[in-house]
Formats: structure tokens, C-alpha cells, sequence
């Protein structure tokens, strides 16, 4: 009777997230694909014809990728030394790290607004470059017409916002690496880096896989920030989805924009789970 | 001399370190001073040429002519009830889930771990593109509850995963013990094991808080007069003037600073527990 009852628990436990998941992530995920590959109830391509054919989706696309290129490997790197820094810090660790976590609780639109006080015309940036007198009058970083520094004070917010959340999981990863590993390791003569590259890397494989792929799938989602400093002058792909739906009532094209964002996301995933391979023996 | 050599070698390796703490920590923290001076700097503290980065003519009065803005105090309330929804939905969901992943073996356990770690894969906040349609047929379009209810898809994984790791964190002896002095299996979990979980659960709360808060897209599409905080500064954004724009951020920025802050403890233990 005992154990008959017990079998029952976990199921009615997990019941409600199945439930749930399933009403609100699996049934959309198919309505999503649905709405974007038919035409008033009967299957088409006429949504992803017209997505292809728009004047602004190849440039959505290459923006996105770039930005996705250009921000990610530095998050890593960032998030990395930063790990390394703190490791050798004894006090005020903690406060330390807090402050490095503060862009965690801050949305991409906050971010936004935040560089678009530093990189407006009469902005902090041309303030500075004025009072050394490297320009002259003020400059315009954020318009269509300067499409590089553009994607430039782009990549600069979206680092300074999603680093702290690559830093504490790789933080947390180098916080399960043993001491003993890298003491024997300097006994033995290795030096600095390669403890670095040998010992360390290898083992907060893991954490790095869980960050690169939370990572990447956040850049392609990136959106909010472009809107914050540049409006519609970089169109990237969320933004595209959001076009269409909101100012175009397009249904069926922004589904088609998502469905080409879940699917590069989902292939960055499955990239990462592949090129990054965790071996479970090798961890401590 | 060569006694002095290695401990100059060393405290310049430390200066290093430290400059280089430094340079990250005025990386992070002087964008949100200056979005402040933006904020409490007013129309005249904008169009100043050039700025000084020191607090100069600034006064709380533009800022609190921003909260005083048409819309802001409704949408700021909007994004509390909608993150409201989102901590109490995604806790009393998830956490049953989480409790059954860290104490129960059961057959189709690894499939609903799949499901749970597949919703990571999607940009989650995009499917409420097709909600739309169904929101509006079942009334829950333009309301905080479904834009709570959106958000939660973003919180609810995260919420399971990181309960099974506080679940793991309680000893089972001890809920067995309970058990065995004749606490029924809910009487052993609320009287033992929840006091011991409260700390990690209330983390895992702010962190929902964080996550619905933050959120711009699906509020933005989901919402036309209802909208949250964030949903209401991207719709005013190309109309309104700069500094109403960061004062808005100011604002933005604010509850989950404090948030952070108050659960910095939890930060590294929990983010270790959900990417494993």
C-alpha cells in the first residue's frame, strides 16, 4: 500500500510544471511553427517568402550574427579574468564580486539607457574626447549614418550587462575545482598559464558549456538595448519579430522571424554541447 | 638586495591584481552614476556642453516629475503585479518539481529533466508571439496575470532546477527521522524541511522577481494599456525627452540592485546548482 502511494508522489509533484510547460512552452512552440509555415489555415511559405524578401532581413541577420560574434568570446574572456582576479583575493571578496553581479539584475532596455547617457551627442564619451581635444564639436555616435560606431556602443552595452552572468557561473565552476589541483600542479613547475590552460580550463568545462550556450541565446534574442541606443537604425532580428507583429499586426511573419531564431539557437546549442564535450570521468 | 627582489616582484604583481579590480569594478559601477546624474539632472543637465562627471545642479525634482508622468506609476505597479505573479507561480510550481527530481527515482524522471533543460535552448520570451492570439481568446490579453503567467515560462525552469539543489542541500535522514517520531510525509516537509530550504527558496523568489522585471518583450507584445515598466519606456522611447529616458532607467535599475544585493549570498551557490 506504502509503496504503491509513493510511486504516485513524484508524478502528482512534477503534475503542475508539466502541465504547465506544456500549455504555455510546447503548445506555442507549435503554434509558432504553424503560424509560420501556413496562409489562413493551409500550409504556405508565403510568410517565409515574404520574411526572405524583406529589405531589412539580410541586414537583421548579419547584424545579429556580428553582434553574437563580437560579444560573446568577450563576456567569456572578461568573465574569465575576473574569475582569475578574485581567486587570489583574500579580502573583500565578496563585495568585490557583488559589484561585479550588479549588471545581472538590470534589464537589456536599463543597459540601454544607461550607455545612451554616455553616448549621446552632448553625452560623457564626447565630453571626455572634447576635453582632450580630440573633436572639436559634438559627435554622433548612435545615428544610420554611423553604422559601425553604432554596432559598437551596441557590443559595449550588451558586454557591460551580460558578463556578470557568464562571471558568476564560471565563478561558481572554479569554486568546485579543487586547491590540491593546481598546488600540485605549481609543485611540479607548471607555471601560471599553464596551470591556467591545463589544470582550470579543462575543469570548469562544464560551467563554460552552461555559459556559452545561456550566452548565445540570449545575443541572438538581442533587442531591447539596439532599440534603447539606436531605434530602428541597426535592425536585428527580435526586432524584425517585434516589427511585424506590433506595428505591422503581421502575425505570420513575426512567427517566421521567431521560428528562424529558435532554429539558430537551437543550432548554436547543439554546437556548443558538441565542440565543448564535458567528460564526466575526467571531473573532480 | 636578492631578498627584496621576489617581495618587489610580488607587490608589483599585486598592484597589478588590484588596478585591475579597480578598472572592473568603475566598468560596472560608473555607467549607473552617471545614468543618475542623468536622471536627477533635469532638461538643463542634458543639453550641458561639455559635462563634468561631477554632481553639479542636480536635485531630485526631475525625477520626481518623471514618477509624476502620466503612466509611470500605473506601469511601474503593473510590473510589480506581474512579477508578483511570476515569484508565487514559478515557487509553487517549480518547487514540487524540484522536490520530486531531488528525492524521488522515477520512471520518465530524465525525459521531464530534458524537458525542463530543453526550454533553455529557446529564446522563451519570443513565444509570446502565438499567445497573443490565444490571450486575447480567452481574456487574458493586456493583463498583468498573462504577463505573469509568460514570465513564468522564463522563471519556472530555472525555479525547478535550482529547489532540486536546496532540496539535495536538506539531509534525508532528517526528514526520515520525522518519519519514523510519526509526522506524516507533509507535516515532516513543512516543519523540517521547508525552515531548512526558506533561504534558498526566498533566493530563488528574488530571482524571479529579477527575471519577470527585467523582461521587455513579451510584456511589450502582450500588453497595449496595461503595460509593465519596461513595456511602457520601449513604447514612449523615440517620443520622450532624454532625461525622462533615464530616469527611466534609474528606476529600472533600482529594485534589482537591491534584489541582488540581498541575495548576494545565494548568487554563486545557485548558479552552480543550475548549470550543472
Amino acid at each position: 500500500m506504502q509503496n504503491i502511494k509513493k510511486t504516485w508522489i513524484p508524478y502528482l509533484l512534477i503534475a503542475p510544471s508539466v502541465i504547465f510547460l506544456a500549455l504555455l512552452f510546447l503548445l506555442p512552440l507549435i503554434q509558432t511553427i504553424w503560424l509560420a509555415v501556413s496562409e489562413g489555415g493551409a500550409p504556405s511559405l508565403a510568410n517565409l517568402r515574404t520574411m526572405a524578401g524583406d529589405l531589412n532581413f539580410r541586414l537583421a541577420i548579419r547584424n545579429t550574427f556580428l553582434l553574437a560574434l563580437a560579444v560573446v568570446p568577450v563576456q567569456i574572456v572578461i568573465a574569465l579574468a575576473m574569475g582569475s582576479m578574485v581567486a587570489k583575493v583574500d579580502g573583500g571578496r565578496e563585495t568585490i564580486l557583488w559589484v561585479w553581479t550588479i549588471p545581472l539584475g538590470i534589464s537589456d532596455l536599463a543597459a540601454g539607457l544607461l550607455w545612451l547617457s554616455i553616448l549621446q551627442n552632448s553625452g560623457y564619451l564626447n565630453s571626455l574626447l572634447f576635453s582632450f581635444g580630440l573633436i572639436e564639436r559634438q559627435a554622433n555616435w548612435l545615428s544610420y549614418q554611423t553604422p559601425i560606431a553604432l554596432f559598437f556602443a551596441i557590443a559595449v552595452a550588451e558586454i557591460w550587462r551580460g558578463t556578470a552572468i557568464v562571471m558568476v557561473i564560471i565563478v561558481a565552476g572554479l569554486n568546485q575545482v579543487p586547491k590540491e589541483f593546481r598546488e600540485a600542479a605549481e609543485v611540479f613547475g607548471a607555471g601560471p598559464w599553464t596551470r591556467f590552460f591545463r589544470i582550470t580550463l579543462p575543469l570548469i568545462k562544464p560551467a563554460l558549456q552552461s555559459a556559452l550556450i545561456l550566452r548565445t541565446v540570449l545575443a541572438f534574442e538581442v533587442f531591447a538595448v539596439v532599440y534603447a541606443l539606436g531605434g530602428t537604425n541597426m535592425p536585428v532580428l527580435v526586432g524584425e519579430a517585434y516589427t511585424w507583429q506590433n506595428q505591422n499586426q503581421n502575425y505570420g511573419v513575426a512567427a517566421a522571424y521567431a521560428v528562424l531564431i529558435m532554429v539558430i539557437s537551437l543550432a548554436a546549442t547543439l554546437v556548443y554541447l558538441k565542440a565543448v564535450r564535458v567528460d564526466p570521468e575526467r571531473l573532480p | 638586495m636578492t631578498a627584496a627582489q621576489p617581495s618587489n616582484f610580488g607587490s608589483a604583481r599585486k598592484m597589478l591584481l588590484w588596478s585591475g579590480i579597480a578598472a572592473l569594478c568603475a566598468w560596472v559601477l560608473v555607467p549607473i552614476y552617471l545614468v543618475a546624474l542623468g536622471a536627477f539632472g533635469g532638461r538643463s543637465g542634458v543639453y550641458q556642453w561639455p559635462k563634468s562627471i561631477l554632481p553639479t545642479g542636480i536635485s531630485l525634482e526631475p525625477f520626481l516629475l518623471f514618477l509624476r508622468t502620466e503612466g509611470v506609476a500605473g506601469a511601474f505597479l503593473n510590473s510589480l503585479g506581474a512579477a508578483a505573479v511570476t515569484v508565487v507561480l514559478s515557487v509553487l510550481i517549480g518547487a514540487p518539481a524540484g522536490y520530486a527530481l531531488a528525492r524521488y527515482d522515477f520512471r520518465g524522471k530524465d525525459s521531464f529533466r530534458l524537458l525542463v533543460l530543453l526550454t533553455r535552448a529557446f529564446p522563451l520570451a519570443i513565444l509570446a508571439l502565438p499567445l497573443t492570439v490565444s490571450f486575447i481568446r480567452i481574456g487574458l490579453y493586456d493583463t498583468v496575470i498573462g504577463v505573469g503567467l509568460v514570465h513564468t515560462i522564463l522563471a519556472l525552469p530555472f525555479a525547478a532546477l535550482v529547489t532540486q539543489g536546496i532540496f539535495m542541500g536538506v539531509p534525508r535522514e532528517l526528514e526520515e527521522a520525522a518519519w519514523v517520531f510519526g509526522c506524516s510525509r507533509p507535516q515532516a516537509f513543512f516543519r523540517i524541511v521547508a525552515p531548512l530550504a526558506l533561504p534558498g527558496l526566498a533566493a530563488t523568489a528574488v530571482f524571479a522577481f529579477v527575471i519577470s522585471w527585467n523582461e521587455v518583450f513579451a510584456a511589450s507584445v502582450l500588453t497595449v494599456r496595461n503595460r509593465t515598466l519596461t513595456a511602457y519606456l520601449l513604447t514612449v522611447l523615440s517620443e520622450s525627452p532624454l532625461h525622462y529616458r533615464f530616469a527611466g532607467g534609474l528606476l529600472l535599475i533600482l529594485p534589482s540592485v537591491i534584489f541582488i544585493f540581498a541575495v548576494r549570498r545565494y548568487l554563486f551557490a545557485i548558479w552552480g546548482i543550475s548549470s550543472k
